[in-house]
């Protein structure tokens, strides 16, 4: 154990901690408004948010832009990077739905098995990527780590006088990002009218189709704001880090999963305080103790946390209560 | 379409009553008490929720032997009650004791082994089980094998003379070796559900999911697996829930056969006609309060009940 | 496919079984254990295209025929916390790598535990802990797993469960990879040790040559594990699982000590999981952590579902299916998963209940039919 060692740099594994957990946040989006709504873990979230990350290369590939970018071009193409991420995220969201769950749910298939199909989807969509299309196109597509350019240079804006910790621009626009993105989504749900048609499915789908409430539309929605907002997190995972890989959303969408269990499950504020929780925990348990151990940090906090508050910890509610 | 047609072979009381003496002593429970002690006892019960009254000061007593009848119109309070006394909510003030002991706090399934069964107002079986399957599990409440005991059939019992199987080595067998609890108890749980099932009149159809049963099946089903784990105190939650006259002069019957084999009868209904034809004592709560007491007679002069029942006419017809 | 499927099980094959006389029936399953025993030398035309060293790169059939017999083991195990309890598990992975890790860690004189035992007792470097002293460890270490990973979690909601054993196989696997003291990290326990035997050839008994051996091992295991399974299938126990499968609360108002019953069904699950690696890892005779990466608990499961869930064939099915198809054909080795991917999605959803759904109407006791005419008469 090394205290020292986290005491030392609290400022920066804070400020780190902070910036996974807003990654983890967004993420945890998607998996906690599908089961808010259907009760259902979306296992190929992470491969949305996958799709994300291949699609913000491709923008940047086609366009041609890179770290010596002037700064219109990195601006630019950042938007860019970032509306086509969203998109294809919520493209891909909605096929999964499409193709995986509502064929089932049109059978009144048991719960399992949409588990089984989204496993199907999560592995065909890591295939895709990690097998298909390098078949077809050879790299960059594969199985290995691949660099994506920083089109958003690091560096530091300002430093926070006193703790002498320098913030950098990527820091602050994930974390302004990632906290404009949930305001905006809680807005949304809480104050549009679409977003009572989500809370009233969520708290109970029979009224709220006898209220005329169209379960189907809300079920696309929920999938498409997931998605979107896993497109999100994928440009800001990609400013922050510059690399993807066929398979980086399994523990990327294991710990977002963790982080929307930890606020409370169907919560979408519980999923800002759960990942912004789990990212912090993570970076001061391997301050202290050994990062190798990183994953398992988050699991115990998970069973600890949920041994004692098994609703997480702002309870689950999309709409209000859940029975 | 559900079929709705009334099982033949309970189709009246009398009838029953002449086939059924075959096997009642299979069926009979044995009771730890005399005929019109206190079985269960609401003791001034008082439960809120927040700021709401569901039950005030609510106090009456189940007697042994009896069926009693806990009526109400919609909202007041009977099925809270009733899960207060089936362990699901805690009293904010008061007690319910059952044989004297207070049953609060405890586990759902322990108070199912303390000796209460109930049914549910909307049909809550094990669909993708058989019928016979489903009695099997209320029989399974008395059961005493083990995992291990199963996998091994390491607990060994000496069987009866009745126990024992016909043919000859196997016979011999269990003369030296024993028989296994889990074999003895297997083959009279069996035997026991068959025979609920054949008491509740559905035993033609035992062998087939409890989903794909009629509706009037499924009811009577409840019925048969909440009595094959011996309750003292049987309760049932609107039986007659989405029945036609014919049906609920049959459950009447079946009511009163019930409490024939030694159990003692909680009945929860809406319908006062049933409720009136086969209680012998009733209770009637409105917006959480007793308001009345008393025989069937008594209960239907209370011009208080009357009152209360004039604002749902459908149910009191 | 799903109407030829449904046309097979309009033929109710099952009714037949269940209406064929003893001796029948006996005879028959004689006959495909028979067969089963066989397998590995198998080479009768047509038939013997099923085995999958047909070309030079193909793989060892033996080999793959003891692969598919300890994926059944772990189909049926899982079977049990699935299929029956409806307890959703996906790091069964983890118990697998248990009982793989236990053999090796006190079996193994590469073992730095058992390095460690030697030089603190004065043992020689050729001691370890020998093999039938391994096996109750094995699944002792695996039942305890069971057990500490169930007890605070199967009173969680059923979802839940499923995130934080996803969990638990990670943690295992993590674990056997960073502590480099006592499960020599990544590099992995070489020379774990085999079943004693006579020595045939100047070769042990159970060797890396002759497959089939280990075959008919884990074959006699999976025999002695289905009836045993099945045992409990058609118990009190069984129908508490079903039971808390199809409405727990009501199970529970019904006298069903649901928490109790779900304990065990885990604690069976892991103890079969952890036979299941014991044989895998004593077959390889080499242990490392990226043997049981996350993508094994999904396969598991998956076979499992595509099986039939809560159905023991169903699962024998799956696991046969998921293990033989990608050896038979090797040669797409690139594409398996992907394959896979497809395949799930595709049965899932043209047959939701899996290929061969369980039976359970007729899954029921010898006498039924006896049962159901006295009931008619009386009716």
């Amino acid at each position: 154990m090394d205290f020292d060692n986290l005491i030392n740099g609290l400022d920066r594994a804070t400020l780190d901690g902070i910036t996974r957990g807003s990654i983890y946040a967004l993420v945890a989006l998607g998996y906690t408004m599908v089961y808010g709504v259907m009760k259902l873990i979306n296992f190929a979230h992470s491969e949305v948010f996958m799709v994300g990350t291949w699609t913000v290369l491709g923008v940047y590939t086609v366009i041609g832009a890179t770290s010596s970018s002037g700064l219109g071009m990195v601006i630019g193409a950042t938007l860019l990077a970032l509306l086509a991420a969203m998109l294809a995220s919520a493209g891909t969201a909605l096929a999964v739905e499409r193709i995986a769950y509502r064929p089932l749910r049109k059978k009144g298939a048991p719960a399992l098995i949409f588990l089984i199909t989204g496993i199907g989807c999560s592995m065909v969509l890591v295939e895709v990527f990690g097998q298909v299309l390098r078949f077809f196109f050879g790299p960059p597509f594969g199985r290995v780590t691949v660099n994506i350019p920083a089109v958003l240079e690091t560096k530091t804006v300002f430093t926070i006088p006193g703790v002498d910790l320098a913030v950098s621009n990527t820091r602050i626009l994930i974390i302004v990002g990632a906290i404009v993105m949930m305001l905006a989504l809680d807005a949304f749900v809480n104050k549009s009218r679409l977003g009572r048609g989500v809370r009233a499915v969520a708290q109970d789908p029979d009224t709220a189709s006898l209220m005329g409430v169209n379960q189907e539309r809300v079920i696309m929605l929920v999938f498409v704001l997931g998605g979107a907002m896993a497109g999100v997190a994928a440009l800001l995972y990609t400013v922050q880090y510059d690399i993807t890989k066929f398979d980086i959303g399994f523990i990327i969408g294991l710990k977002a999963f963790t982080a929307a269990v930890l606020g409370g499950i169907g919560n979408l504020r519980g999923a800002l305080v759960g990942g912004l929780f789990l990212g912090i925990v993570e970076v001061y348990a391997s301050a202290i103790w050994d990062s190798s151990w990183t994953n398992v940090y988050a699991f115990v906090v998970l069973v600890v946390v949920l041994m004692f508050r098994p609703t997480g910890i702002l309870g689950e509610s999309l709409g209000k209560a859940r029975a | 379409m559900p079929d709705l047609t009334t099982p033949s072979s309970a189709n009246s009381d009398e009838a029953v009553g002449l086939e059924d003496t075959s096997d009642h002593d299979l069926i009979e429970i044995e009771t730890s008490g005399a005929v019109g002690e206190t079985l269960l006892e609401v003791d001034h019960v008082t439960l809120r929720f927040g700021g709401v009254v569901a039950l005030n000061d609510v106090n009456f007593e189940i007697r042994r032997g009896e069926i009693l009848g806990l009526i109400g119109p919609n909202g007041a309070g009977k099925t809270t009650c009733f899960n207060a006394m089936t362990g699901v909510y805690t009293p904010t003030e008061g007690k319910i004791r059952f044989k004297g002991k207070e049953i609060a706090g405890t586990k759902p399934h322990k108070i199912n082994h303390l000796g209460i069964a109930r049914t549910f107002q909307n049909i809550r079986l094990f669909p993708e089980m058989s019928a016979l399957e489903n009695v099997m599990v209320g029989c399974d409440a008395r059961h005493k094998s083990s995992v291990v005991g199963v996998l091994f059939r390491s607990y060994r019992v000496r069987p009866t003379e009745a126990e024992l199987p016909e043919s000859g080595i196997r016979r011999s067998l269990a003369k030296v070796f024993g028989v296994s609890r889990h074999t003895l108890e297997e083959r009279a749980g069996r035997r026991r559900s068959m025979e609920l099932l054949r008491f509740v009149g559905i035993a033609d159809r035992a062998h087939e999911l409890a989903r794909n049963l009629p509706y009037g099946y499924q009811r009577r089903l409840e019925i048969a697996r909440a009595l094959a784990t011996e309750p003292e105190l049987i309760c049932l939650d609107e039986p007659a829930a989405g029945f036609n006259p014919a049906e609920k002069e049959d459950l009447m019957g079946l009511i009163r056969r019930i409490r024939d084999l030694g159990h003692t009868v909680l009945v929860i209904e809406h319908d006062m006609k049933l409720v009136l034809g086969v209680t012998d004592r009733i209770v009637v709560l409105e917006f959480g309060s007793k308001i009345a007491e008393g025989t069937p007679e008594e209960v239907a002069r209370n011009p208080k009940v009357i009152a209360a029942y004039l604002g749902e006419p459908d149910d009191a017809a | 496919m799903s109407q030829i499927l449904d046309a097979y099980r309009g033929l109710r094959l099952g009714d037949r079984w269940d209406g064929a006389p003893t001796v029948v029936r006996w005879a028959v399953m004689l006959l495909v254990i028979a067969f089963a025993f066989y397998l590995p030398y198998l080479n009768i035309l047509p038939f013997a295209y099923i085995r999958t060293d047909l070309t030079s790169s193909g793989s060892d059939w033996a080999s793959v025929l003891f692969l598919v017999v300890v994926y059944m083991i772990v189909a049926v195990g899982l079977n049990v916390v699935i299929g029956l309890a409806g307890l959703l598990d996906l790091g069964y992975v983890g118990f697998y790598a248990l009982g793989a890790y236990s053999i090796a860690l006190f079996g193994s004189t590469n073992s730095p535990v058992v390095q460690a035992m030697q030089s603190k007792f004065g043992l020689s470097e050729e001691w370890a802990v020998p093999f039938a002293v391994c096996i109750p460890i094995a699944i002792t270490m695996s039942l305890i797993a069971g057990v500490f990973l169930g007890a605070p979690t199967l009173r969680l909601r059923g979802d839940y469960l499923a995130i934080v054993t996803l969990g638990f196989g990670e943690i295992i696997r993590i674990t056997a990879r960073n502590l480099d003291n006592v499960t020599n990290g990544a590099a992995g326990i070489t020379q774990v040790p085999v079943p004693p035997g006579p020595e045939i050839d100047g070769r042990a008994f159970f060797n890396t040559i002759d497959a089939e051996r280990w075959y008919w091992l884990a074959l006699t295991i999976l025999i002695l594990i289905i009836w045993l399974a099945r045992r409990l299938e058609h118990s009190r126990v069984g129908r508490a699982w079903l039971a808390i499968r199809e409405d727990e609360d009501a199970a529970s108002v019904m006298g069903v000590a649901g928490f109790k019953f779900k304990l065990w069904a885990f604690a069976i699950g892991a103890t079969l999981g952890g036979l299941a690696g014991l044989l895998f890892g004593s077959k390889q005779q080499y242990v490392e952590p990226n043997a049981f990466m996350v993508n094994l608990s999904f396969l598991f499961v998956a076979m499992v579902v595509i099986g039939g869930s809560g159905n023991i064939f169903g699962a024998l099915l799956g696991a046969f299916l998921l293990t033989y198809l990608p050896e038979r054909f090797r040669e797409f080795v690139d594409w398996r998963p992907f394959a896979f991917g497809v395949a799930l999605v595709l049965v899932m959803i043209l047959r939701p209940q899996g290929l061969v759904p369980s039976r359970r109407r007729a899954r029921e006791f010898e006498d039924r039919r006896h049962e159901a005419e006295e009931a008619a008469a009386d009716a």
